[in-house]
């Protein structure tokens, strides 16, 4: 009786959810991405990090900032894992404001590994003005905020599109076949060769939009590989230690004359 | 409930025992009889307390580094996300810690309707179970404030504001829980404060809700007492100790599963988007664990309506045990109120899946279906069947075989006879 109860349940719950799709018609769904961080044991692609970081340097960092990471977690075990002389050279190559000194100036100085990544503008107020009052959304954990995570990220860069006959886009706005509202503010920045990658991978619109993403959804969960690690142990320990007491419970309650 | 005086062997233990009689506690704690035929829904009154050990302890650990600031707060949880030692961790579990402290409260909650633990005489174990449900959900909603993202920021709002729907002091009331005109800093300190206090809250009422329990002794799947207890009940150590941390541990295989692999599905992604004032999220949701009420809120057209609705939603619960006019505890053996029984617990889905969804077309229609059902269970279905039922036969005892239909008077009671 309550096996049939429960399989009703199942079956009127499925059934609702299939009501979903009424619900968004007008949006497209995000491409699917095979990511090499997808599973239970899924890892970052050390080369696209740092490549998807060359891109997010020498394109996206022109307006957008990051700014809760550091320079030092681009040379951490689990990221890109540049040198340490790469970070001091990476972190070296911004000049940072830093101060007051004992003079009581700001003065500025070469970036350490030690300081957050630079910020393209000195404040939202800046970043909204510069960009036709559209704020370029600080990238930290830009994957994170996105229903659809990394593949809605690689899709939006890839998805602009000449708008479809009736659609007219005032100036500065861009059609964008995966943006909600299909209204996008952000300038298609990607085009084929416009980086000159320091592995010799051909630098493909495509390629690029799925090395930065990567980069974006390190950057997002830093933590992603050792979280994954330590599930896969975590969750060995608890089934060994599971099986253990579940043989134990059956000892025990083998002197009473009931079930477990 | 003992059924023995304990005495400590040592002259020391018994020097002590006899000031503070801690040790007498602790024996009995042990060897409470327990009945022996509970069956793994029982398992989840030591998962909750697990859970709310397990919120306490990463929450103060959180605290030492958050920052209780509207300029701060985002920044202070990444600075706990990237730069404290394991600080991911801490937080992924006290988040999803959450929400699997609802899953195991609405299964303990459903398991007591369903044995008819609610009944007579654990009427005061019922109520005090539901005071800690209603400083759970407040604690769970100040908490999702704390990240200051867009949903703690709107939740916030739209939570608060309910109670502007309150004739004439409405807005003054709103005010000053705000702490400003708006949610802003005050209200964010303040929630800070409050969700910091609430589990201690919790934790003394779970003290008085497993001192109730003590009093009647467990209900049990057959829903009768405790007829003999040397052969009807086991010592709470070690049978019941290791059946709950068998269950425990799997508990913790999906906890962890959730911690480790997916430990944002259950919140929403807007919440990584810092908090702004002046851009409302296309659609506000509450977390999973309060969308019933939510869709229930947003099943009336009138605001104050929704409000009172809501709240007695939760408050119809507390006067359950006088709605159930059943003499018999268990479903098991009330063929009419097991099916109804589990059309409330689709309702209940019903209304938690709309509430995720935008309260127009179909899903109003149903909300308002839920809301109706929700309600009418309680007020009508409960008291009417109870009365008209007719149950099939209950066991003599827990340790005699379950009767089926139609077998021997002598081991069957009819069901008028108390049980």
């Amino acid at each position: 009786m309550i096996k049939s109860n429960i399989k009703l349940l199942v079956l009127s719950f499925l059934l609702l959810i299939s009501l979903r799709p009424l619900q968004s018609a007008e949006m497209v769904d995000p491409i699917k991405v095979d990511w090499s961080f997808k599973g239970l044991t899924g890892k970052f692609d050390r080369a696209s990090l740092q490549r998807g970081f060359q891109v997010y340097k020498e394109v996206c960092a022109s307006c957008h900032s990051m700014q809760y990471l550091s320079y030092r977690n681009l040379g951490e075990p689990g990221g890109p894992e540049f040198s340490e002389q790469e970070v001091k050279a990476i972190a070296a190559s911004f000049e940072i404001e830093d101060g007051p000194d004992s003079q009581g100036e700001m003065f500025t100085r070469p970036g350490k590994p030690s300081d957050k990544f630079k910020s393209p503008y000195p404040n939202v107020q800046a970043a909204t003005a510069a960009n036709g009052g559209a704020y370029p959304p600080d990238m930290s954990v830009l994957v994170k905020a996105r229903k659809g995570g990394a593949n809605y990220i690689y899709s939006v860069l890839v998805g602009y599109e000449d708008p479809p006959p009736g659609v007219t886009l005032d100036d500065g706005v861009y059609y964008n076949k995966y943006m909600a509202g299909n209204k996008i503010k952000m300038p298609n920045n990607l085009m084929d060769g416009l980086v000159e990658y320091a592995d010799g991978t051909e630098s493909t619109v495509d390629q690029m939009a799925k090395d930065v993403t990567t980069f974006l959804a390190w950057a997002a969960e830093p933590e992603l590989e050792e979280r994954h690690k330590t599930g896969v142990k975590v969750i060995i320990y608890l089934v060994l230690l599971t099986i253990l007491v579940y043989l134990s419970m059956k000892k025990i309650w083998s002197r009473v004359d009931s079930e477990v | 409930m003992s059924e023995h005086e304990y005495t400590p062997k040592s002259k020391a233990g018994k020097w002590f025992n006899d000031r503070l009689p801690l040790l007498t506690l602790g024996a009995h704690l042990t060897d409470y009889p327990t009945p022996k035929n509970l069956n793994y829904w029982w398992t989840f009154g030591g998962i909750l307390t697990f859970c709310l050990i397990t919120q306490i302890v990463t929450g103060i650990v959180l605290a030492m580094h958050y920052v209780a600031h509207a300029d701060l707060a985002f920044a202070s949880v990444e600075h706990i996300m990237r730069d404290v030692n394991y600080g991911w961790l801490i937080r992924y579990i006290h988040s999803n810690g959450a929400s699997m402290f609802f899953l195991a409260v609405y299964i303990h909650i459903f398991r007591s309707l369903f044995y008819g633990s609610y009944k007579s005489p654990r009427e005061v174990i019922w109520i005090i179970g539901l005071m800690i449900y209603l400083l759970m959900m407040a604690a769970a909603f100040m908490g999702y404030v704390l990240p200051w993202g867009q949903m703690s920021f709107w939740g916030a709002t739209v939570i608060t504001n309910l109670f502007s729907a309150i004739p004439l002091v409405g807005d003054s009331i709103t005010t000053w829980l705000w702490g400003a005109y708006s949610v802003d800093n005050p209200t964010l300190n303040r929630f800070f404060s409050l969700h910091y206090l609430i589990p201690f809250l919790i934790l003394g009422l779970v003290v008085l809700h497993i001192w109730a329990l003590h009093v009647p002794g467990n209900n049990n799947p057959v829903g009768i007492d405790i007829k003999k207890p040397s052969k009807d009940t086991v010592p709470f150590h070690p049978y019941i100790t290791i059946k709950d941390a068998f269950a425990l541990l799997v508990f913790m295989i999906i906890f962890a599963g959730f911690v480790f692999f997916t430990p944002n599905v259950l919140g929403h992604s807007d919440n990584y988007i810092p908090a702004n004032p002046l851009v409302t999220p296309a659609h506000i949701v509450p977390e999973w664990y309060l969308l019933p009420f939510y869709a229930i809120l947003r099943s009336v057209p009138d605001k104050l309506g929704g409000v009172i609705l809501m709240f007695s939603a939760i408050f119809i619960l507390f006067v359950l045990p006088w709605l159930d006019t059943s003499k018999v505890r268990s479903a098991v053996f009330r063929p009419i109120y097991r099916q109804f029984f589990w059309i409330l617990v689709i309702d209940v889905l019903m209304l938690g899946y709309v509430g995720a969804m935008p309260a127009e077309g179909i899903y109003l229609v149903l909300a308002r279906v839920g809301t109706i059902y929700y309600f009418l269970h309680f007020i009508v279905v409960m008291p009417v069947v109870g009365y008209l039922e007719k149950t099939d036969p209950i066991p003599m005892s827990i340790s005699e075989p379950v009767l089926t239909g139609g077998t021997e008077p002598s081991l069957a009671r009819k069901v008028n006879d108390k049980v």
